[in-house]
């Protein structure tokens, strides 16, 4: 039955990562890393308690910590980049020009 | 001696140097006489060493060297040079031929662009014909044959700015090219087999060597006839000369009458050894004369411009040296270079002396009457033209055609169809030579003389006619008058080979001596009268028949169309397919398969950052993949 | 128990995939709240209730709410689900779903043969091992809690100075 929870913590993972892959708003990037952070630490968790060690729920909670400050800074983050350009366009955020043909 | 010797090589090297690099720097007349001067040495010198020769005459020759050129792999070729009684003829006649006609041609070329790059040319074609005939071994005779190959180029492209005389060089280069192949190949086999490259050496041990008859002595010889013919411009490599003509005449005299031309002769006589232990091959090469001499006397009866008629002229003489060759009369054939130098040499230049006079109109029944206009041109292409055509007895075309004819009649390796095409072609020489005689000279005068000939031109054309007449007087047979000290110095050179029994039969001798002369008077005759009636272009205007063999003669036999058909134009297929070039594209492909693996890789920075997050995905894919099929889980 | 965590293990299951392909951005936060209310439930079963109960306080009570604030106050409207509906165009998911079934793959196979039992770990175990082994991390943590609240002034600062400059 863990084995099946660690499944279940890989899946998750596998959705947040197909999530970053495909979305172009900002803010379903930033749910999709939510969802993986929380991926991780399930993951994490449940090895503790396989092993009955409280090590795995430790950095469960620190996780928790580092993806509440994540979340606070994207939030902040994105809020500012949408006041500069008015969307929330991932594909806006780019600076490379476009490909010059080389010449023969 | 050795001392005379070098010099006779090597000064017309510097001097062709000096004019090639700062010939356009200096006045003309300087580059002229630097450039007569310097051919004149090497004849001063080349008389010195005959007569040094002709009192110790060793009997190997006389060898020196300059210093080693290569030593690798067995190959020590030296720079260095042998001169026997064969190289002394040649040697003598290049000189003196070649000096002749740079004083000619340091007047009539004077009103040329590139007045300096002539004479830089012709130097340089006289140091590597002088190379050619004195080299000891065949690596440096190949040295001097591709230079001669080389300033042939050049010189027939004089006039570059014309398309037309590109090609007729490039067409003389690509032809003797084929043969200048199969005489490398022949090189390459001669090394194998022999260890060395040195001519004595070889022809010593050819007859241990090479068994008699054999199949590998029969291709030897023949990859090397395969390089005379390309020089010598035979059948089937002749179709070269002709458009050679495109060449100022000095050039033509020289290079493609007197003296490259007869390379291919040099070659053959100087590895006879070779010659007779392969009897096909001889016989090949006397077939080869035979058959070029009797086509090239018909092409040239129907020629219009009076070079071409004087390059099929040549290419026929130079048939009658293969002739020669093919049955074994050595000396026969040298004798006949040795005169046919002068009275070609002869023709051409007092040619070019009547085009000149005629604005440069090279056609001949544009031209007539000019006797009286031009009395010494006419009078020194006159006995040219008798000592072509072997006019009995005063002439020295007649004793030299005379040697060979009976040596093709005396002669074991001869046979009966063989002087029997060189008597009929006797006949048609005399008929084509005084036909332009009587179309140029005689009758009336069609244009203005635009030009007459300078004091050192007529000097020269006088010269040259005395030696047409008395160079011959050298070589008397037998059966008139036994005085021939000429053959008798070349024989020494030849005596590796056990001399043929010339069976000494004076009545043979003299019946084909007249059958020969009769021959030759008819042909005058005939030349005369129908030309003077013109009644052959009555014929050839009433006939479709007569007007078709015209036009195939006139074409040399259909030689130049049928090896369009056969090489030119496929080649030219073939080219045109690869034209994007095959080989080319493997390199090219090189680069564009950086190009795309460029732009395939450029494309995948696009910036987005949900694209770098895939390939961050895409790499912890294929890692956990590695993981899990290496710890098997 | 083993009923409720694969009853839970499937909605969340589903619930993620509709976080993350919904073209409503509020659909998608309730949905993305759903899945961790399962997560919670997961870790509860497992024998973890100390760490669910703190992972709805922290997940759904206070990231999700940023969250929501963060939508209303980027007013995504109406035209948000249209455009999001055509940027989900299907050449965009074709190859990552491609490379994520090849991870799921993985995953699944990797842990299939394992097995284990889960063992119940209390509240007062976590508590001493947080505060006598991991009381450095503790303090860490607190110190990033402090630069996330930072960084959070900063932008406020930006934003409130951008507001003013615009006027």
């Amino acid at each position: 039955m863990i084995n099946h929870a660690m499944m279940f913590a890989g899946l998750l993972f596998v959705i947040g990562a197909v999530g970053i892959m495909i979305r172009r708003n900002l803010l379903f990037m930033l749910i999709s890393v939510e969802l993986m952070l929380n991926a991780a630490g399930l993951a994490i968790a449940v090895g503790g308690s396989k092993w009955s060690q409280p090590d795995g729920q430790v950095f469960l909670i620190m996780i928790f910590v580092a993806a509440a400050t994540g979340v606070a800074v994207g939030i902040s983050l994105l809020l500012a980049n949408y006041h500069e350009r008015k969307n929330v366009d991932a594909d806006e955020l780019s600076l490379m020009r476009e490909r010059e043909p080389i010449e023969q | 001696m050795s001392i005379a010797l070098w010099t006779v090589i090597i000064v017309p090297f510097v001097s062709a140097f000096v004019l090639l690099v700062i010939g356009a720097y200096m006045p003309k007349k300087a580059a002229g006489a630097i450039g007569c001067v310097s051919v004149g040495i090497s004849w001063v010198a080349a008389m010195f060493v005959a007569s040094d020769f002709l009192r110790e005459m060793p009997p190997d020759g006389f060898r020196t060297t300059l210093y080693t050129w290569m030593d690798v792999g067995g190959l020590n070729p030296g720079i260095a040079v042998r001169l026997d009684a064969l190289s002394l003829v040649m040697i003598s006649v290049i000189t003196f031929v070649g000096f002749l006609i740079h004083i000619y041609a340091s007047q009539s070329m004077y009103d040329e662009d590139g007045y300096s790059r002539f004479f830089g040319y012709m130097n340089l074609f006289v140091g590597s014909m002088l190379t050619l005939v004195l080299a000891d071994n065949l690596l440096l005779l190949y040295l001097g044959w591709e230079g001669v190959g080389l300033c042939s180029y050049l010189l027939i492209g004089f006039w570059y700015k014309d398309a037309t005389n590109g090609r007729a060089a490039q067409k003389a280069f690509i032809v003797t090219r084929v043969g200048d192949t199969a005489l490398a190949i022949a090189l390459f086999w001669l090394f194998v087999s022999f260890g060395t490259l040195d001519i004595k050496t070889i022809l010593s041990a050819a007859p241990a060597k090479l068994v008699a008859g054999s199949a590998a002595a029969t291709l030897l010889a023949c990859l090397i006839i395969g390089g005379a013919v390309g020089k010598s411009a035979q059948i089937p490599l002749q179709t070269w000369l002709p458009d050679a003509m495109a060449g100022p005449t000095p050039v033509s005299a020289l290079i493609h009458a007197a003296t490259m031309v007869t390379a291919g002769v040099y070659l053959i006589a100087r590895l006879h050894t070779l010659f007779t232990l392969a009897p096909p091959a001889m016989f090949a090469v006397a077939v080869i004369g035979t058959l070029t001499l009797f086509y090239s006397g018909f092409s040239a009866l129907v020629q219009r411009d009076i070079k071409r008629v004087l390059a099929y002229s040549t290419i026929s003489q130079i048939g009658y040296m293969f002739l020669a060759l093919g049955v074994g009369a050595w000396t026969a054939a040298i004798f006949h270079f040795f005169t046919h130098a002068f009275f070609k040499a002869l023709l051409f230049l007092s040619a070019g002396v009547a085009i000149d006079a005629q604005h440069h109109e090279h056609d001949i029944f544009k031209m007539g009457g000019l006797k009286r206009a031009l009395p010494i041109a006419y009078w020194t292409f006159l006995i040219g033209a008798a000592s072509l055509s072997a006019l009995p007895l005063v002439t020295a075309g007649f004793y030299s055609k005379d040697s060979i004819i009976w040596g093709a009649y005396s002669s074991p390796l001869g046979a009966p169809w063989l002087w029997v095409l060189a008597l009929i072609s006797t006949f048609i020489t005399a008929v084509y030579s005084f036909r332009v005689v009587y179309l140029v000279f005689h009758g009336e005068q069609k244009m203005e003389v635009s030009k007459h000939p300078g004091v050192l031109m007529n000097l020269v054309l006088v010269v040259l006619a005395f030696f047409s007449i008395t160079a011959g007087f050298i070589g008397m047979p037998e059966s008139i008058f036994k005085f021939d000290p000429l053959v008798r110095f070349l024989k020494t050179a030849f005596n590796t080979i056990p001399a043929y029994q010339n069976h000494a039969n004076h009545a043979a001798e003299v019946m084909l001596l007249t059958i020969s002369s009769a021959l030759g008077l008819l042909g005058i005759f005939t030349a005369f009268s129908y030309y003077r009636h013109n009644r052959f272009a009555w014929i050839v205007d009433r006939s479709p028949f007569a007007k078709a063999i015209h036009s195939f003669f006139f074409s040399g036999w259909g030689f130049d169309w049928l090896y369009d058909l056969l090489f030119v134009r496929p080649y030219k297929t073939f080219a045109y397919w690869n034209r994007s070039d095959a080989i080319d594209n493997v390199f090219t492909g090189l680069a564009s398969l950086a190009r795309i693996g460029n732009s395939i890789f450029s494309s995948l920075q696009t910036g987005r950052i949900r694209n770098y997050a895939a390939s961050l995905i895409l790499g912890a894919a294929i890692f956990t993949t590695i993981v899990i099929l290496r710890t098997k889980l | 128990m083993i009923g409720v965590f694969y009853a839970s293990a499937l909605i969340g299951f589903i619930a993620a995939l509709l976080a993350i392909t919904g073209t409503n951005p509020m659909r998608a936060l309730v949905n993305l709240v759903v899945v961790f209310l399962a997560i919670s439930s997961v870790l509860w079963t497992v024998g973890a209730p100390f760490t669910a109960a703190l992972q709805i306080l922290i997940y759904a009570g206070a990231i999700a709410v940023l969250f929501v604030f963060a939508v209303m106050m980027l007013n995504l409207g109406e035209e948000t689900i249209s455009r999001e509906r055509e940027w989900l165009h299907s050449s965009v998911w074709i190859l990552p779903m491609a490379i994520a079934i090849v991870l799921a793959i993985q995953f699944v196979t990797a842990f299939a043969r394992q097995g284990g039992n889960p063992n119940l770990i209390g509240s007062k175990t976590v508590g001493i091992s947080m505060f006598s082994v991991y009381m450095i991390a503790v303090e860490l943590a607190s110190l990033l809690l402090v630069a996330g609240l930072i960084a959070a002034f900063h932008f406020a600062e930006v934003l409130r100075r951008k507001e003013t400059e615009d006027d």
